[in-house]
């Protein structure tokens, strides 16, 4: 073995990389909200609605679910392109991002509503609840236990995702790893050090979640 | 008007050729990963569910690496680690070595999900008949625990295949590399991508929907 590792350059780029990690954070997070409020109305839709919108909503969820999350971010990417319709790397990340995260989760809270015996919702509509009132203060905070652990997992998948930039130009923590190892050459030493950072991310994330869910959770 | 001179052609059908055999490479890929992949993942979740040590301080946390760091990254850093200590890997090999080491990750904690699910009342109730520890693990455990964690497997197995687009990061020319390929001659981005794109779902979905029927059919 007569390779020499080098070090010193990933050190002295180390806080871009940091900035570039919370650039993925803050990319994941948004495409998580985003993801979690189109999942709600696509599973409510799927459930409860009929005809072409239905279908849509399916057709949604079964692509964002049975293709490869890069040719997802491909087809916002250079597929939209194509039409004359560009966006920034940003934007591409993040609709890639939401598209998939919202499909996946959109299947989550279908098992989430089904886990809530319709006799509950008879009981609070006949209590004089309105639809509204039952879906806020009876079977959202249900569902919301059950797809609890799925979303987590859900929220540490969009992080790994958004990875996926790099290959479409966006600068977040794997974007700027590879634009300071194609001017210095040293990528295994680059990659190592945002592989750790990618660890760490993840094990906050679970670590966070796990504190809230003993906070939400306690009775 | 004359026609200008462009280096682009159309898309033609001997170009639906090279797609196919690109898809075949895709699918042989992951088929080689998921095969072996799984085979290594079943030893290590069994090893996570008999050894407190061994597997939950030592191996579990090593397991967990792999599914905490971006597969893209994991390809690119084996990718150049692998000159490092003299290994000549191309593409494919790089490739394959990283997604069968991915897959038996994802696939231990899916298999000692299995075996757990198995209750110890009906292990021991398997001793007392008089089976030998591995007859109870082929005879009692495995059936069930395969019946238990099936429909998580198929997941982790379509992942994997969805995922071994990634591979084309390292200039191996698997589906959607050679639909980029493609995309850059013919400029019909929409097409392409479209056709890819269906490749793979007419293979997950009819498998995702299977596995659907089969974990309602268990669950009645």
């Amino acid at each position: 073995m007569d390779y020499n590792f080098h070090w010193r350059p990933v050190f002295k780029a180390l806080p871009d990389l940091l900035q570039a990690a919370l650039l993925t954070l803050e990319v994941a997070a948004i495409s998580m909200i985003l993801g979690v409020l189109i999942g709600l109305g696509l599973s409510l839709i799927r459930i409860h609605m009929k005809g072409p919108v239905m279908w849509l909503a399916s057709i949604w969820v079964e692509l964002a679910r049975n293709t490869p999350a890069l040719l997802q971010l491909f087809f916002f990417g250079f597929g939209l392109g194509a039409f004359g319709i560009h966006f920034s790397p940003y934007l591409i990340v993040l609709m890639g991002l939401t598209f998939n995260n919202a499909g996946y989760l959109a299947e989550n809270f279908r098992g989430g509503f089904g886990a809530v015996p319709d006799t509950q919702i008879r009981a609070a509509r006949s209590l004089g609840m309105t639809a509204f009132q039952t879906y806020t203060r009876i079977v959202i905070p249900q569902v919301l236990r059950i797809v609890y652990y799925p979303m987590t997992n859900q929220m540490v998948w969009a992080v790994l995702m958004s990875s996926l930039g790099m290959l479409v130009g966006f600068r977040e923590l794997s974007g700027e790893t590879q634009f300071f190892a194609s001017r210095t050459f040293r990528i295994f030493e680059y990659f190592a050090v945002t592989a750790v950072i990618y660890y760490i991310i993840v094990k906050i994330i679970l670590g966070a979640s796990r504190l809230l869910a003993m906070r939400l959770f306690r009775y | 008007m004359q026609p200008t001179e462009t280096f682009f052609s159309g898309f033609a059908p001997h170009d639906l050729w090279f797609l196919g055999e690109a898809a075949l490479r895709t699918l042989w890929l992951s088929l080689l990963a998921i095969s072996i992949g799984s085979m290594i993942g079943v030893v290590f979740g069994w090893l996570l569910s008999v050894s407190r040590i061994g597997g939950g301080f030592v191996l579990s946390p090593l397991l967990d690496i792999f599914r905490s760091v971006p597969l893209i990254i994991q390809l690119v850093l084996f990718y150049n680690f692998a000159p490092i200590i003299g290994l000549r890997l191309d593409a494919f090999d790089a490739g394959l070595i990283v997604l069968i080491v991915y897959t038996s990750a994802n696939v231990a904690y899916v298999a000692r999900g299995g075996i757990e699910a198995v209750s110890q009342p009906m292990r021991r109730a398997a001793r007392s008949l008089g089976m030998t520890y591995w007859q109870d693990m082929r005879y009692v455990v495995w059936p069930i625990g395969l019946r238990a964690v099936f429909p998580a497997w198929v997941g982790v197995a379509l992942g994997v295949m969805k995922d071994s687009a990634l591979v084309s990061v390292l200039g191996y020319v698997e589906l959607l590399k050679a639909s980029q390929i493609l995309i850059t001659r013919t400029q019909e981005t929409i097409l392409i991508l479209a056709i890819a794109g269906a490749f793979y779902f007419a293979l997950s979905y009819p498998i995702s929907l299977y596995a659907a029927h089969l974990e309602d059919r268990w669950n009645q």
